[in-house]
């Protein structure tokens, strides 16, 4: 029994109810439960009763709840609420739940990022259920007359056991609307959870399988106009000149005129990033027409010189990056990130004295390994909808960072805070793209400009070409064995363009007596940002495709190599600052060696395995190869996760299987690269991402099972399998794979595949 | 522009437009049928998938001139309640996580099962390889697939 202090106020938030600008996307459907079936239709109540910002309950019974946070497809529009429906113990089939406004007085961090919904939303989605359960508690101690104590509840009753008394929710809603909010709540203990912990289909399930409106593309509005832009083709160019007359002439179109999302003057958020600030936009009634007009413009090109850009960044702070002119190659890439990483970089953390050690060390392992940009490519473009007038600014469509963003459309329109209303619509895909809002901005802009409602669209090769991408990496490790295959030192070396990978204080850092960790970085025009997993993404299926070289070259198995070093980290360690809890890390690399039966050989199946901890959370990964037609094919992924308590199992598998699926694919099949600052891949005939046919035929996840607060599932799936595909492929063909994509070295191996 | 009589989900519509406007944007901004969605634009994710007198095609390169007097089935259409087997059994397997590809997905695969009642794994991944879905549900679409086989066979 937890006992938490609440913060709730019973301030409204009904002023800005989701999606109140008339558009299209309101068919929100009262009438459907969050289980989505055609035979859980509810009646709507006569009246709604708000207890706080999180939920309200209709005199039937009926319950609304709010979803905090933007839904890019990790589950939060539907695990969110189920956690305020445990503590309030109604019955779930009772629920509708609602894409909330913003308002971060009532939710705080209504941001999608860092796996973090979940873990920073527990208490606070706990309280608010409880709260309005107390309140409901009293209002029928009251009506009853008898002490609240004896009041008990189950799925949406109430109870006196003792007098057999009962009321439904409903019955008592208007009563424990004007009950004082309690200063302190009683949680639930996990054993007592009903929801929490049981699979709950999608509460968007039955709309997107009929194709209803729900993504922010879907939008529309009486009199909107179509906007969408052209931006410099390279990285490192701006605009010379427009002529955009012939464009204008044709059918359909408004204008054409050039904008500044951002001025030179403003100072940037972390959130702000975009390369390409200056843009060519053509207006116009439809999309088509709009695109048939921008092939007419003929635009001029020039190229920047260096400069600075100023950002705050996510913490507060403020940082100044340096932007280089020039138009970039990526073999050149290659090239400057293999001479960088032969020099000294900054060392972010020593133990003991590795130099020495490596110098009398009985074997040396030294390897790099590489991988490139990457574009998110989420399936639904970049776009928003605007409607600036001139006292307020109505915004709706896929932002990862509506908080964030409102700021920046505040600064940019001249308007107040309070003005701009920022609405949140499903998204087909965020990966952190969409935590970076440039668009957001422009169509704004745009809006303000033509004094008229205007839905911005990117095309996908707008979408691929003007990225905010996962940089390039690089890292560099080396591992000494004492003459008894024991690992005495070990030290990485990681940079990138433009920024490094390196997690110095993660395993195996506090498992190792002498430890060297560096990084470098080389400054670049080409735009990056948060990719699933940043950082991540790379490092661990570098570090871990490594390890997996020492034990081999120890003599020892990969599995039990690791353990003994977490053994180490936990019985011994290194250092102080070690980021990570030896015991859970060991815990999913014991439970996927016994789910995946790891020693048991199989003919012609290949296994690699890899562990990583990132956002909170512990994933082991066994992949196994088998080979099709001369090519490997993942027949099986087996994945062991401890994310503390599974809020929806159903929806957190699903989310596992796709970090999988996702971290394989991007690793085999994904390469953004540059001619002369031109990404050489704009659309996916030449961009690969991963499909049905190259996806594992089967994924097993299983879950350790405890009572700690949940923690990150987002991203936490993706890093580790791309260290387990990386050993498997070496077992297939006794070839190490170094750089990513690793499809370029299978294609060009003239080993037996 | 040109008069064109397309039929969308068994209803008649006289258009007044462009004749190379791709059908995508004719369901998606003539229509207001935005269940069909944009992905790449060159037939290459499979997100706009419709079905052209029965057959599954990608939109966003096909002419509205060239579907005159053909019957377009959206996902809107393809089932009165939303109850078609493939969509009670992506329902029943909760395939979506963004969802956004989904319905090009289904239809894709209410075609397939038209053609190929009972397919083999191997069928459903290559009939299936010309959608992409970013969040990588493959395995569960595939399970979907065949829960919707059975259901169909029953």
């Amino acid at each position: 029994m937890t006992i938490v202090k609440t913060t709730i106020g019973r301030r409204s938030f009904l002023k800005a109810s989701a999606l109140a600008g008339g558009g299209m996307i309101l068919g929100f459907n009262w009438l459907m439960s969050a289980c989505s079936k055609p035979e859980d239709v509810l009646a709507l109540p006569k009246e709604w009763f708000e207890l706080n910002g999180f939920l309200k309950i209709g005199d039937n019974g009926v319950v609304t709840i709010m979803s905090p946070n933007p839904e890019i497809g990790q589950n939060v529009k539907t695990s969110m609420p189920m956690i305020v429906a445990e503590e309030l113990d109604v019955d779930w089939k009772r629920v509708i739940v609602e894409q909330a406004p913003l308002n971060t007085d009532i939710f705080t961090r209504q941001l999608a990022g860092g796996s973090q919904s979940i873990r920073q939303g527990w208490t606070s989605l706990r309280t608010a259920g409880a709260t309005a359960r107390q309140m409901l508690r009293e209002a029928a101690a009251a009506s009853w007359q008898v002490p609240v104590d004896e009041i008990t509840t189950e799925a949406g009753m109430l109870y006196h056991k003792s007098s057999n008394k009962s009321a439904g929710f409903g019955e008592m809603a208007s009563a424990a609307a004007s009950v004082e909010i309690p200063k302190e709540v009683t949680l639930k203990d996990a054993k007592d959870f009903k929801i929490i912990g049981t699979p709950r289909t999608n509460v968007d399930g039955q709309k997107i399988v009929t194709g209803q409106p729900l993504f922010g593309l879907d939008y529309k509005k009486e009199g909107m106009l179509v906007a969408m832009i052209a931006h410099a083709p390279a990285f490192g160019l701006k605009l010379k000149s427009m002529d955009g007359a012939e464009a204008k002439s044709m059918p359909g179109i408004k204008d054409v005129f050039t904008i500044k999302a951002y001025e030179d003057d403003y100072a940037r958020q972390w959130s702000d990033v975009s390369a390409f600030p200056e843009l060519v936009v053509v207006v116009g009634n439809t999309t088509w027409e709009v695109m048939k007009a921008r092939k007419a413009l003929k635009l001029e090109w020039e190229p920047f010189g260096d400069h600075n850009e100023s950002f705050s960044t996510f913490s507060g702070g403020s940082e100044d990056k340096k932007v280089p002119g020039g138009l970039e190659n990526s073999n050149k890439h290659t090239q400057l990130m293999a001479s960088l990483a032969a020099k000294k970089g900054r060392v972010v953390r020593k133990d003991g004295d590795p130099d020495a050690v490596f110098k009398k060390a009985a074997k040396v392992i030294e390897r790099s390994y590489t991988a490139p940009f990457l574009a998110h490519n989420t399936m639904e473009p970049m776009n928003f909808f605007a409607d600036v007038t001139a006292d307020k600014a109505v915004l709706v469509g896929p932002t990862q960072t509506p908080e964030f963003m409102e700021k920046s459309v505040s600064a940019r329109l001249g308007l107040p805070l309070e003005k701009i209303d920022i609405q949140m619509t499903r998204m087909g895909g965020g990966f952190g793209r969409r935590l970076y809002g440039h668009f957001l901005v422009e169509a704004a802009v745009i809006s303000q400009k033509m004094q008229a409602p205007v839905k911005l669209i990117y095309s996908r090769e707008d979408d691929m070409t003007f990225g905010t991408y996962r940089p390039a990496y690089h890292a560099m490790y080396r591992a000494a064995l004492d003459e008894n295959n024991n690992l005495i030192a070990f030290h990485v070396r990681a940079g990138g363009i433009p920024e490094s990978p390196l997690f110095a204080n993660r395993f195996p850092a506090g498992s190792v007596t002498n430890y060297l960790a560096e990084e470098w970085s080389q400054e670049s025009n080409i735009t990056v940002g948060a990719f699933r997993a940043p950082r991540s993404n790379f490092i661990a299926g570098a570090e871990q495709a490594f390890l997996d070289e020492v034990a081999e070259t120890a003599g020892k198995d990969p599995i039990d190599f690791r353990l003994e070093l977490l053994a180490r980290a936990k019985s011994d360690p290194v250092g102080e600052k070690n980021d990570y809890e030896p015991d859970r890390y060991a815990g999913v690399l014991e439970l996927v060696k016994e789910k995946s039966n790891w020693g048991q050989e199989t003919p012609g199946v290949y296994r690699g395995v890899s562990a990583y901890f990132c956002h909170n959370s512990y994933v082991a990964h066994v992949v196994d190869l088998v080979m099709e037609n001369g090519k490997p094919r993942v027949e099986k992924v087996h994945c062991a996760v401890d994310c503390g308590i599974v809020v929806n199992p159903i929806a957190a598998t699903n989310l596992i299987e796709g970090g999988s699926v996702d971290g394989i694919g991007h690793s085999m099949f994904s390469n953004l690269t540059f001619t002369d600052g031109v990404p050489d891949q704009s659309n996916f005939d030449k961009y690969r991402l991963i499909r049905h046919r190259e996806a594992p035929k089967s994924i097993d996840v299983h879950f350790v099972q405890n009572d700690i607060d949940p923690t990150g599932l987002g991203e936490p799936p993706f890093p580790p399998v791309v260290g387990a595909l990386a050993n498997a492929l070496y077992k297939s063909n006794g070839k190490r794979f170094y750089s990513q994509p690793f499809i370029k070295d299978i294609e060009t191996s003239s080993l037996r595949m | 522009m040109a008069a064109i009589n397309i039929t969308v989900n068994g209803k008649k519509q006289a258009l007044d437009i462009d004749p190379t406007t791709p059908v995508l944007w004719v369901l998606r901004d003539h229509l207001d049928l935005v269940g069909t969605k944009f992905g790449c634009g060159m037939a290459m994710c499979g997100a706009c998938t419709v079905h052209i007198d029965g057959v599954a095609t990608r939109s966003c390169v096909l002419p509205v001139s060239e579907v005159a007097d053909k019957a377009i089935t959206t996902i809107e259409g393809l089932s009165e309640k939303g109850d078609h087997p493939v969509q009670k059994a992506w329902l029943e397997h909760d395939v979506p996580q963004c969802g956004y590809c989904q319905a090009g997905q289904v239809m894709n695969a209410a075609s397939l099962l038209k053609d190929n009642p009972n397919p083999t794994d191997e069928e459903i991944e290559t009939a299936m390889s010309g959608n992409i879905c970013r969040c990588g549900t493959y395995v569960r679409i595939k399970a979907a697939i065949k829960t919707a086989a059975n259901s169909s066979n029953q």
